[in-house]
């Protein structure tokens, strides 16, 4: 299937790159001093989540590398208020801190003013563990934004295999070996998985592309109501990558198409203005990371194929999807 | 003197709950505590009580949300039983470690397996050291009054630990009592709002729940049992506070006719009522019996035990718990062990009864407190009383 006519076409203005981000919040909500890994993804996106999110936002923190990195007591990067209770539950925590925040307003027992509260994880801690929770959270519809920051294994307790780990990575408890060429599942597609769940606003996102990255977050914070992003974060230690190949690694799992920016608005699928025309082979995104460096020619064309194809469900949503209110017009 | 009115006890329960004009609810169905979350939704529904109940999709949610709202500053309630307060374990610490007010109701039921929906106290006895403070009600009026003290003592500053108030399944959540309610002026009057240490928001950022290194997590572990020792005094103080404003009396150890006793039952829960048939009918005998209800399980109240047990001969500990391969019941490893140095005065004998919703009758009291005065050579760590061979 063509992608001709089915991609926006590159709208970006002239020299927007030199001034979109003089638009950006100055102030820094998530300070340096944290102790995360150099080049980490994560910390750069939730970075530029915060500045998305501004001051009038409470976070609830799944367990995981940004809770660890960024906690150690006395210390904390967060000038957002922020709470951690548990790995599986930072969409249940959320659903308290939204009706706890709602019910003080109206009773008149906190200033009189929206905050919005935002729940964030790890792969692990969204799209297994806390899968339920999340799934709770946005069926009972909390005006939550939920955001998962994918790094596509639990980097944190040392690299071990999620559902959101790609087909083919090595990791720690799904290695490649003789008899094995390590993760033998295909990644979990949990933004589907929110999409059915009838949410107005999904959308997948990476920190290689910080505008984009940015507005999802203001527009999907703009909504009353539950809304999901899925944020492909690159971590250089769990991806065995340089460390300053993080932001380029995030732009080549976009543009081989491993991991397609797009956004569900109101049931209406949308390819970014990111996406090439033409995606990239995959050999060029996996042959940079030692997690795939095992991986021979056979297996290398069969995940060609199988991106291939769920590139093509992707267009094929993009291409047929109705907005709910052109299906009701 | 309000009149008294017939209701059952969940009922009754959420009743008191809605007077404490509470914030937020999250409560995820389990039998048998579901009458305390259907009939408090009822009331939200009917716009009596102003405030959130959310619909959790499973007991660890259902703390996990009650803990957000605690950390907004919202006065936070949930409710559960048996299999649903083991889906909690995971949080249960943590509520404590960030010292949340939370007020958790348990319809006490058996552990699976196999899967048993009826009375025994093995749920609460596995979440004995989650650094809660864990009260026991032994009929509805008690369980009224303890769910609007337990507001107050958790949320006061020298306390600020979520409590759970016990209530036996069935035997006590589904039976219909006469309930005398405070009026919401009393109540309010009793209980001011909610005003949180520290609150998660913007007006004053925080970070809650942060990542303790060996360095500061002994220290952390020592403020909260610092902090559930202490409780105590606030406890006695709002008890106190209760009876002056209501007539009625609590304290930790309670005691029906054990002054002189020769042999004392100690109970929890609603059987302290069976139990105090059996003494009065043992009495009549001539046995000069008594009976010991412990309404306090944590902080444990070691000075008002000793006082307590002080003259008698033989202490018949009776529990409704097993510790699989362990010292017996864990009501009586704890009293062997507050009793230690007292020991050689007196007999400890442990019965584990009424498990799974096993009937406890008065001439089971009977006969096991005849049994513990039988002269032995020796005499089992434990027994499991009423085995059907």
């Amino acid at each position: 299937m063509g992608t001709e006519g089915l991609l926006l076409k590159n709208t970006i203005v002239q020299n927007f790159d030199l001034y979109a981000p003089k638009l950006v919040d100055r102030e820094e909500y998530f300070c340096s001093g944290h102790r995360a890994c150099q080049g980490c993804g994560e910390a750069l996106a939730i970075r530029l989540m915060c500045k998305a999110l501004g001051k009038e936002t409470v976070i609830a923190n799944a367990t995981g590398c940004m809770e660890v990195i960024a906690t150690l007591y006395p210390t904390t990067a967060w000038k957002l208020p922020w709470i951690h209770v548990a790995f599986p539950n930072a969409a249940a925590v959320g659903s308290g801190v939204e009706a706890g925040l709602k019910a003080l307003r109206r009773k008149g027992r906190i200033a009189d003013r929206y905050v919005k509260t935002v729940a964030i994880g790890g792969d692990g801690g969204t799209v297994d563990i806390g899968l339920q929770a999340l799934s709770g959270a946005m069926e009972r519809g909390h005006d939550m934004l939920y955001v998962c920051f994918d790094n596509e294994a639990y980097m944190n307790t040392g690299i071990q295999r999620s559902s959101a780990t790609p087909f083919g990575a090595s990791t720690t408890t799904a290695p490649s070996g003789k008899v094995s060429i390590g993760n033998k599942t295909w990644k979990k597609n949990v933004t589907e998985i929110m999409v059915a769940h009838n949410l107005s606003y999904v959308a997948t996102a990476c920190h290689s592309y910080p505008i984009d990255f940015m507005n999802k977050v203001k527009k999907a914070i703009a909504i009353k109501g539950p809304t999901y992003i899925h944020c492909l974060s690159v971590c250089p230690t769990g991806w065995r990558c340089k460390s300053e190949e993080c932001i380029k690694l995030g732009r080549m799992a976009v543009e081989t198409g491993a991991f397609p920016l797009y956004e569900v608005e109101r049931g209406k699928y949308r390819l970014n203005a990111e996406m090439p025309e033409k995606l990239r082979p995959i050999r060029d995104y996996l042959k940079i990371q030692g997690r795939f460096r095992h991986l021979g020619t056979e297996e290398i064309d069969w995940i060609q194929k199988r991106i291939h194809l769920e590139y093509a469900k992707l267009l094929n949503k993009v291409a047929h999807s109705k907005s709910w209110e052109e299906l009701t017009a | 003197m309000a009149k008294k009115v017939g209701m059952e006890v969940a009922i009754a329960a959420a009743e008191a709950v809605a007077l404490c004009n509470i914030d937020v609810a999250a409560v995820y169905p389990i039998t048998p505590n579901t009458h305390i979350a259907e009939h408090l939704s009822e009331i939200v529904a009917d716009g009596r009580l102003d405030a959130e109940f959310i619909t959790v999709e499973s007991e660890h949610s259902a703390m996990s949300a009650a803990m957000g709202a605690s950390a907004t500053g919202a006065r936070s309630f949930t409710a559960t039983s048996s299999q649903g307060l083991m889906y909690m374990h995971e949080v249960l610490p943590i509520a404590s470690a960030m010292r949340l007010p939370i007020v958790m109701a348990i319809g006490n039921r058996a552990v699976s397996g196999p899967i048993n929906i009826w009375n025994d106290h093995s749920d609460i006895m596995l979440e004995r050291d989650m650094g809660w403070i864990s009260l026991f009600v032994n009929n509805g009026q008690e369980a009224v009054d303890l769910f609007i003290q337990a507001f107050k003592i958790a949320e006061h500053r020298d306390v600020l630990l979520p409590i759970n108030v016990n209530m036996d399944g069935f035997q006590l959540t589904h039976v219909v009592e006469p309930i005398d309610f405070p009026t919401q002026s009393q109540v309010d009057k009793f209980l001011p709002l909610y005003k949180p240490a520290a609150s998660i928001h913007p007006d004053n950022p925080v970070t809650m729940g942060t990542l303790g290194l060996p360095e500061i997590f002994t220290e952390a572990c020592k403020a909260r049992d610092e902090a559930l020792v202490n409780s105590k005094k606030v406890i006695l103080q709002v008890w106190k506070e209760w009876e002056k404003m209501f007539g009625r009396k609590y304290e930790p150890v309670e005691s029906y006719k054990a002054t002189g006793a020769d042999v004392l039952l100690l109970t929890m829960g609603s059987m302290g009522e069976t139990a105090e048939i059996a003494v009065d009918a043992l009495r009549s005998e001539g046995v000069k019996a008594g009976l010991l209800n412990l309404r306090m399980w944590r902080p444990f109240p070691y000075d008002e035990l000793k006082k307590a047990v002080k003259g008698a001969k033989i202490l018949v500990v009776i529990d409704r718990a097993i510790s699989y391969g362990g010292p017996g019941g864990p009501v009586c490893s704890e009293i062997r062990s507050a009793l230690y140095e007292e020991e050689k005065h007196r007999e400890i004998v442990n019965y584990i009864i009424g498990l799974g919703g096993r009937d406890v009758k008065v001439e089971d009291f009977i006969n096991m407190v005849k049994l513990s005065l039988k002269p032995v050579k020796s005499r089992p760590t434990y027994e499991i009383y009423g085995v059907r061979e």
